[in-house]
């Protein structure tokens, strides 16, 4: 059951093969069976989910159901839940009890799905490893021994090891796609503005966009399709009709021009990982696509820019942890500037706070023009590249990741080697764009996924691909031993 | 050697808004603590600001008002610090392009000259909340109802130069919020506060000395005695040799001195940068100029109207259009009773006026309507009262005793015109007073006024002072 | 690009981050490594580039001016660490 498609699991549900419930039931055992092991969840919220299963049991009773109804899901901790711990991973909110739910909560409530939990993840989102979460590193299903990939790494185990059919997920650097990549999944950070921030708790605000890990781009789009939207909380959001994603998955790709970006393929990507992606390229080019180089020539100075745009939002938005209205609060401090440093100190992880005192450091004065200013700049001549590229073909396609599945550890006090994981995910956040990781086979037994970048609001054609590609070949069918 | 002060002034003006600057919380004065702190107020994780549309529009009916430039694409910022009355740890508020760029107020001095002092800028920003320091040991308690709520930051130029140019400044400034409708000016509630920025230098230098802010100044009169303690402070520090820091001080009222703030010494450094929540604010010429036709008419172009269309002198005009709801008022009893501007103007500038100052009552909540001020003054152009009677009508209605014409038939004020009972009553008092006849026949006329007294007294004042002076006269000369 | 253990306090005092005082040399080598990465940036000719601060090109939205929040007080202060009276509490602040 646990690997049907969320299409089959409708259809089960709508033709009474079985109940939201037991569907629930299943896979809450599931859960009880091989989250110790994963790590996967920072909170199950099973009343919740029962609740949720009996009202969308009894709305397909009475024939009003939609596509989504009865389906469970779990949230990534970085979504506020009303009335569920928030925590986003970190000591700072282990306490923090939502008073409100996310736009996106609210959309995927009112489609009928089940919440069976909350994922664990990289403290504020920060984190290629999924190794910086205060309730401990979340195991990769594929190698427990390995690294899920990060920020989502709690979203992509879960949904690796069938502990539910999707997951939500978020994305500033990579975060979706990432652990997508290095768990056989698929995994969409559509363009910047399509779904609400409202409620996701802010890492970088404007590069984070929400999306969605699933075991096909046809799962993938179906959740998308129910999470986009406008939203007048989020004056970032855009009032835009979303394209029917589902409807565009049958079409053909025969004349789809893609690109390579010659920089993607540089010196640092692992000769299997090459190899694996070559391969898809062939597949593509049977269903009809044809294939270009493209140069995105400022693409190496995506990491950079990054790790200047990303931690200076950062720093500030962290700034709201203070102690005084929620979160953690230092038991010790007797002064106002104690109760600051030590909540701050105690709340926040080694990770978080180097990313605190980065972003600070740069836009502090005598800094801002050399570090802030100058990246804002680049960011535009990354943007200019993608723009350019997008002139002349529909998408482009690169590795996600340089590598499968690196051990824990591996690069534990080494940011900088840390930060290089995200090379090919970065440049999309930057500019904006739509990108997806989807698996495209395997190399010594870890799975490796290739990333589609599209045009902006290009996410129906990018789906599209994805779905054409997975219906011509069948890695992402392949589930990980020892969770059966 | 003599001074010269070097003032300029940072005015943070609330905004009259119902609702906050980025949320749909309630702005209203005095809610119990916290109440009207929403998610997007408090700082909560995930949630995100939207901006108040008639927030934009008043500072930019500001901005049209002083003759700024309006910034077609403005942008908010984050201005960082860590305070419990800040619950972001940053304040929303615009840096490098603010909405009002540019402008000027014209000021009148004590010797009827007049200065321009010019504008900076105007900014967009938040307010923060408050620390309450009272009832509580050892702790400070932290009220965020007023986090949020919209402020224009009004920055002059340092072109002020005494105390009393700093008032005249603020004054105007403040009529002019309050006329635009944009803020309700309250100083009290803190809808309208000052910075003074003030330095000395040596009367003919065109350098800048090192200037001290002083902050938080809530009243007109002691914005002028923080300026002047300032000045003084700052021309004895430096004639006694020593050097002024820049710094912040605090103005207080019990002693009308300034002291330091010391925790507000260290150095901030504020990291601005452009809001990421928040999209540059783009207005276009169209939207500002609908905004330019919803202006109203401004206090010197109404003064000028009405010294022109009422034939009213310049003081009386200036008093008049004070206040926007003072000159409608006016405009309403003219226009209501018909009487002569003139006179209209007497009553409200003179007997109106005088009974609310005497009652610390503003215009808005006057207990005699223009309309009912009119309906007396129509008594009186008609005749049916004298302009005595009418005074004590007026006190009547003031204490709420009801309209003129219903104070006038109960207390049974109708002037007496008939002519023969005014003669019958003038013949009784020359009858009873042979004295004073003979007296006056001999030349005595002061005792005129015995007998228009008398009268008076014998009608209750209700004879037409007009008639009665005429026949009287006539029958005294015999 | 390399920074001191001083400047790690300082930025650490402006970012109000109590650290553990055996992290900060650690905290100076790894910012002074990402620094030296972010430094890369200024091999960029960005002479003639505006600065791009957000990937949409829009502007900002305008809520109507009402009131939608109703007051939630409670709640919130259910989550909150110290409170009185609706009031949230610090230590003394000092002007």
């Amino acid at each position: 059951m646990h690997k049907l498609s969320i299409k089959q699991l409708s259809d089960g549900l709508h033709g009474k093969q079985f109940s939201s419930r037991e569907l629930t039931q299943f896979y809450l055992g599931r859960i009880a069976r091989y989250e110790p092991s994963l790590n996967s969840l920072i909170t199950t919220t099973a009343d919740r989910a029962l609740a949720q299963a009996d009202a969308a049991d009894a709305v397909i009773a009475a024939g009003t159901a939609g596509p989504l109804t009865g389906v469970p899901l779990i949230q990534k901790d970085i979504f506020c839940t009303k009335g569920v711990r928030t925590s986003c991973a970190s000591k700072m909110l282990d306490k923090f009890i939502a008073p409100y739910d996310a736009t996106i909560v609210q959309k995927l409530d009112a489609a009928g799905m089940v919440m069976l939990g909350k994922a664990n993840m990289d403290e504020f989102a920060m984190g290629s490893s999924n190794e910086t979460s205060w309730y401990g590193p979340v195991k990769n299903p594929w190698d427990l021994e390995r690294v899920p990939g990060g920020s989502s790494g709690g979203s992509v185990a879960a949904v690796a090891a069938g502990l539910a059919p999707v997951a939500t997920a978020t994305d500033t650097g990579g975060s979706i796609r990432q652990p997508a990549a290095l768990t056989n999944l698929t995994g969409i950070k559509p363009t910047y503005g399509r779904v609400s921030r409202y409620g996701m708790i802010a890492f970088a605000s404007s590069l984070d966009q929400g999306g969605v890990v699933a075991r096909s781009a046809e799962d993938a789009a179906i959740v998308l399709q129910a999470m986009s939207g406008f939203d007048p909380r989020d004056s970032t959001s855009v009032d835009r009709p979303v394209d029917d994603y589902v409807a565009a998955l049958g079409n053909s790709i025969k004349g789809l021009r893609i690109g390579l970006p010659k920089e993607y393929f540089a010196e640092g990507l692992a000769p299997s990982s090459r190899a694996r992606i070559e391969q898809a390229i062939e597949v593509f080019k049977k269903l009809g696509a044809s294939f270009t180089e493209v140069s995105l020539p400022n693409s190496p100075l995506s990491v950079p820019t990054y790790y200047v745009v990303a931690p200076a939002e950062a720093s500030s938005n962290l700034s709201r942890f203070d102690g005084v209205r929620f979160g953690h609060r230092s038991e010790t401090a007797r002064t106002l500037e104690e109760l600051y440093k030590r909540s701050r100190g105690e709340g926040f992880g080694a990770e978080v706070q180097r990313r605190i005192m980065i972003g600070t450091y740069v836009l502090s004065h005598g800094y801002y023009d050399a570090y802030y200013l100058q990246a804002q700049k680049v960011r535009r001549l990354i943007y200019e590249d993608f723009r350019r590229a997008f002139e002349s073909v529909d998408l482009l396609l690169s590795p996600t990741a340089t590598d499968t599945a690196f051990k824990f550890g591996t690069n534990a006090d080494d940011p900088v080697a840390m930060y290089l994981n995200d090379i090919y995910t970065i440049a999309a956040n930057l500019a904006g764009i739509p990108a997806m990781s989807l698996s495209c086979g395997f190399a010594d037994g870890l799975p490796v996924g290739l990333q589609l970048m599209g045009n902006f609001f290009d996410e129906s054609r990018m789906l599209n691909a994805a779905h054409q590609y997975q219906q011509a070949t069948d890695w992402h069918l392949r589930s990980p031993k020892g969770f059966e | 050697m003599t001074w010269e002060a070097v003032i300029g002034l940072e005015v943070h003006c609330q905004l009259l808004t119902k609702s906050k600057i980025f949320s749909g919380a309630a702005t209203a004065y005095g809610a119990e603590p916290n109440t009207q702190a929403d998610a997007v107020t408090l700082g909560f994780p995930g949630v995100l600001p939207v901006l108040n549309g008639d927030a934009l529009r008043m500072a930019i009916k500001f901005g049209l008002a002083i003759g700024a430039k309006i910034t077609g694409r403005s942008v908010f910022n984050r201005k960082h610090y860590f305070y419990p009355d800040l619950p972001k740890g940053y304040q929303i508020t615009q840096f490098e392009l603010p909405i009002v760029d540019g402008g000027k107020l014209d000021i009148e001095l004590a010797d009827g000259v007049t200065k321009s002092i010019g504008i900076t800028r105007a900014h967009m920003e938040e307010d923060a909340g408050k620390s309450l320091h009272e009832n509580f040991a050892g702790v400070t308690g932290i009220d965020l109802n007023r986090a949020g709520t919209p402020l224009i930051e009004i920055v002059s130029e340092p072109e002020i130069r005494s105390a009393a140019e700093a008032v005249a400044y603020l004054k105007k400034l403040h009529q002019l919020v309050v006329y635009l409708g944009i803020s309700d000016g309250n100083m009290q509630e803190g809808s309208f506060r000052c910075d003074a920025n003030v330095s000395v230098r040596k009367r003919g230098t065109s350098e800048f000395g090192t200037r001290t802010e002083t902050k938080n100044v809530n009243s007109f009169r002691y914005v002028e005695k923080a300026i002047e303690y300032e000045i003084e402070r700052q021309i004895g520090v430096i004639e006694a040799g020593g050097t002024i820091h820049q710094e912040t001080r605090l103005f207080n009222p019990d002693t009308g001195e300034t002291r330091s703030m010391r925790s507000k010494e260290n150095a901030n450094d504020y990291r601005y940068f452009p809001d990421p929540d928040l999209l540059p604010v783009v207005v276009t010429l169209e939207d500002i100029e609908a905004i330019r036709l919803s202006l109203p008419e401004l206090p010197e172009a109404k003064r000028n109207r009405f010294m022109q269309q009422y034939a009213l002198a310049r003081y009386d005009a200036s008093v008049l259009t004070a206040e926007a709801a003072l000159a409608d008022y006016y405009e309403t009893v003219v226009k209501t009773s018909g009487g002569d501007p003139k006179i209209c103007a007497n009553w409200v500038i003179g007997d109106l006026l005088g009974l609310l100052n005497k009652q610390n009552l503003e215009i808005e909540n006057s207990p005699v309507s223009a309309a009912d001020l009119a309906g007396l003054i129509a008594r009186i152009a008609d005749k049916t009262i004298s302009g005595k009677i009418a005074k004590e009508v007026f006190e009547a209605m003031f204490a709420g005793e009801g309209s003129a014409d219903a104070i006038i038939k109960a207390k049974g004020l109708v002037q007496i015109t008939d002519e023969s009972a005014i003669a019958s009553a003038i013949d009784e008092i020359i009858a009873r007073n042979p004295g004073q006849l003979a007296e006056y026949r001999a030349g005595k006329d002061k005792l005129f006024g015995f007998f228009v007294g008398q009268a008076m007294k014998a009608t209750q004042g209700k004879a037409n002072p007009e008639a009665l002076n005429r026949l009287l006269k006539d029958k005294l000369a015999g | 690009m390399s920074l001191t253990a001083d400047q790690i306090r300082q930025v650490a005092h402006l970012a109000r981050l109590e650290l553990k005082p055996e992290m900060t040399d650690a905290y100076a080598r790894q910012l002074s490594n990402i620094m030296a990465m972010v430094g890369q940036l200024s091999q960029a000719d960005t002479s003639n580039v505006l600065p791009m601060a957000h990937p949409l090109d829009m502007y900002q939205r305008l809520r109507l001016d009402a009131v939608t929040e109703p007051n939630e007080r409670e709640a919130f202060q259910t989550i909150a660490p110290a409170t009185e009276n609706g009031l949230y509490l610090v230590p003394k602040v000092l002007d």
